[in-house]
């Protein structure tokens, strides 16, 4: 029999000495997320940087070095000029629209009301509801024949029988509507980045700032707004780069169309790639901005960090 | 300057009563200190005056004015609040500038008063400073000359040494009054520190479970307090409070005295009482006595406290005949807490 001193140590022991070593724990709970960002978004995007620089379609079984010449020839595609313009467009614009919006939306759920869970709620809801899903609700809510819209306004009196805006089909009208899609989508997420930002200036500043004799105004330009300008930086970044990158609401609502009026350079990269089975071309295109986000990243978090006062 | 009086005034939160029917006085000029234990509404009668905080009934007036329904910024007051409160994106000229820019003084004066209230607190050369880059004493500074910049009528402070350290607080106590004085500004400050409170109040309103206790002058307070809580919260060690048959009898740590000692002042009749010492504790400037009466509570502790100017010779496990001046006897009610006239003593127990 051995003795009980030199038995080697149980599986539970084992454990045990995993969990009580900080270096162990720490890296095995890093583990999955580490793993999961690895595999469905580093292997494609490592994939899709070799692709850009070579020949690759759906076809070809035997990729080619071209170098730059996917993104040269990009510059010389209208279409890409064309979504690379309308990129910009709908990203500003709708980032622009959406930190006024949650800033204001912010402010209000400070305050104390009678429903705020309700309110909250509702504000939350397009951000927990499947993309696709509110998609083709504003679908209908866009529709040429059925358009809730024209209905209320029709019916109100501000369009006569005879206007009937096509929201989808014109071109102007695309691009406001699928802005429009975009800003109700993801202001809730700024809208609760904002709101963690208010909550996190200390109530003495407020009563201060109130003693001292400060309007509304004065308040909320002087104090409150610069206080929460590194948290909204960050509210701006995360918006900037999901609008860039992201072509779900284009590809539901309009397709790019009509004539490319509302192509961005997410779904013109999936157009080109998926569809069009140019796999070179349209990882050219997608990661055409990939230096100019990555700048924007940089800069952002910079000035946050700089901006950060408490 | 002005008047700040406030009357029965209440303050109810979900569940319980922060500020229960205050009815208080402030000349003008007059600092006045509101001292009471954490939780016991200080903080909350301080807010309501400042309309920070609505009142749930009652009235506030300033300068004689009802402002019940005014917001703080037309009270013409100002506050500094314990963690200071300082705009932490703003210089220190920019921060002591907000109150002047709020109420729309005209530009060209402004660089003016800033410049005489930075100098007022010898903070000149931190004007271009933002608060992260100053201490705490600096910060402290900041936040006072930014309330006096525009001249309020009354001065709300709330814990304003609490965060500096024990050093830096003595100073600043003592700038603070100097100030206060040359200023002659109405001023209502609030702490839990007793020695904060007896070292610059005109007058002291004691305060706990949201009621004032006592109100009077820190010599006051201290020597004839209205109720046990008052005895017990002020002096350090506190009043002792012994039960004697029907009656709480009062007297703090340092007026119980050797007999040899007490006979030297010759003020006035003095009651001896036997002191058995239980443990003695050597504090450099003094000693402090553990220990009982045997002959009058042998249960109830006591503390004594002997001045390093006393010299008997005290050792621990011995009794001792130890007198205290009738006058110091404090009597109290033990059922309500409250003062009772003074009386003889309680005839000794037969041991």
């Amino acid at each position: 029999m051995t003795a009980p001193a030199l038995a080697r140590p149980g599986f539970a022991e084992r454990a045990a000495g995993v969990t009580d070593s900080t270096r162990w724990l720490g890296r095995l709970m890093l583990a999955p997320a580490v793993l999961y960002i690895a595999l469905v978004i580093g292997v494609p995007f490592l994939m899709a940087i070799g692709y850009s620089f070579s020949t690759v379609t759906i076809g070809t079984s035997t990729p080619r070095f071209v170098g730059l010449e996917n993104f040269r020839s990009a510059l010389e595609d209208t279409a890409f000029l064309k979504a690379l313009g309308n990129t910009a467009i709908f990203s500003l614009v709708s980032q622009t629209l959406v930190i006024v919006l949650a800033s204001i939306l912010a402010i209000a759920l400070q305050r104390k009301f009678r429903g705020k869970w309700l309110v909250r709620l509702l504000i939350l809801l397009p951000w927990v509801a499947p993309i696709s899903l509110g998609s083709i609700g504003w679908l209908w809510i866009f529709d040429p024949v059925y358009s809730v819209i024209n209905w209320t306004l029709r019916h109100v009196g501000i369009f006569g029988p005879d206007t009937w805006p096509i929201w989808l089909g014109q071109p102007n009208l695309a691009m406001a509507s699928i802005i429009g899609v975009h800003v109700w989508r993801t202001m809730p997420l700024a809208t609760i980045i904002s709101l963690g930002g208010l909550s996190s200036i200390p109530q003495d500043i407020h009563d201060a700032a109130e003693v001292d004799g400060a309007g509304f105004f004065r308040h909320l330009f002087v104090i409150t707004l610069p206080l929460v300008l590194p948290i909204l930086l960050v509210a701006v970044l995360f918006g900037l780069v999901f609008s860039v990158t992201d072509m779900i609401v284009v590809y539901v609502l309009t397709r790019g169309g009509p004539f490319d009026s509302t192509q961005v350079l997410a779904s013109l990269a999936f157009f080109k790639s998926i569809d069009g089975g140019d796999l070179s071309g349209g990882a050219a295109v997608a990661l055409f901005l990939l230096p100019v986000l990555a700048v924007c990243a940089v800069l952002l978090l910079r000035l946050a960090r700089r901006a950060e006062v408490v | 300057m002005a008047t700040v009086e406030t009357r029965a005034l209440r303050k109810e939160f979900t569940g319980h009563t922060a500020v229960d029917g205050v009815d208080l006085a402030i000349k003008e000029g007059e600092f006045l200190v509101l001292l009471g234990p954490s939780g016991c509404g200080k903080t909350t009668l301080l807010r309501m005056i400042a309309g920070l905080e609505t009142q749930t009934s009652g009235d506030v007036l300033i300068g004689g004015r009802l402002v019940n329904e005014l917001p703080p910024r037309a009270r013409k007051i100002a506050m500094v609040f314990q963690s200071y409160a300082l705009y932490p994106h703003l210089s220190v000229a920019k921060n002591i500038s907000f109150p002047l820019k709020a109420q729309g003084a005209p530009r060209d004066s402004i660089a003016g008063e800033v410049e005489r209230a930075a100098k007022m607190f010898g903070i000149e050369r931190l004007l271009q400073r933002k608060p992260r880059q100053l201490s705490g004493g600096e910060r402290q500074r900041v936040a006072l000359a930014r309330a006096m910049v525009r001249h309020p009528d009354v001065f709300l402070l709330d814990e304003p040494l609490s965060n500096l350290d024990a050093k830096l607080r003595n100073l600043a106590r003592d700038e603070l009054k100097q100030f206060q004085r040359r200023l002659g500004t109405t001023t209502i400050y609030v702490t839990h520190d007793q020695v904060e409170a007896m070292g610059l109040g005109d007058r002291i309103a004691v305060m706990s479970g949201g009621k004032v206790r006592q109100l009077g002058r820190p010599q006051e307070v201290y020597d004839e307090p209205a109720d046990t809580f008052v005895a017990g919260f002020l002096g350090s060690p506190p009043m002792n409070l012994v039960p004697m048959d029907e009656i709480l009898v009062g007297f703090r740590p340092e007026q119980l005295l050797p007999a040899a000692a007490a006979a030297r002042e010759d003020a006035g009749a003095t009651v001896a009482m036997r002191f058995a010492v239980e443990r003695v504790e050597h504090l450099g400037a003094g000693r402090l006595l553990y220990g009982t009466l045997p002959d009058h509570a042998p249960d109830e502790k006591i503390i004594v406290s002997l001045a390093y100017t006393v010299h008997s010779s005290i050792e621990a496990g011995h009794s001792y005949d130890f007198r205290v001046h009738q006058s110091n006897l404090k009597f109290f009610d033990p059922a309500t807490g409250l003062r009772v006239p003074a009386r003889p003593l309680p005839s000794r127990r037969s041991a």
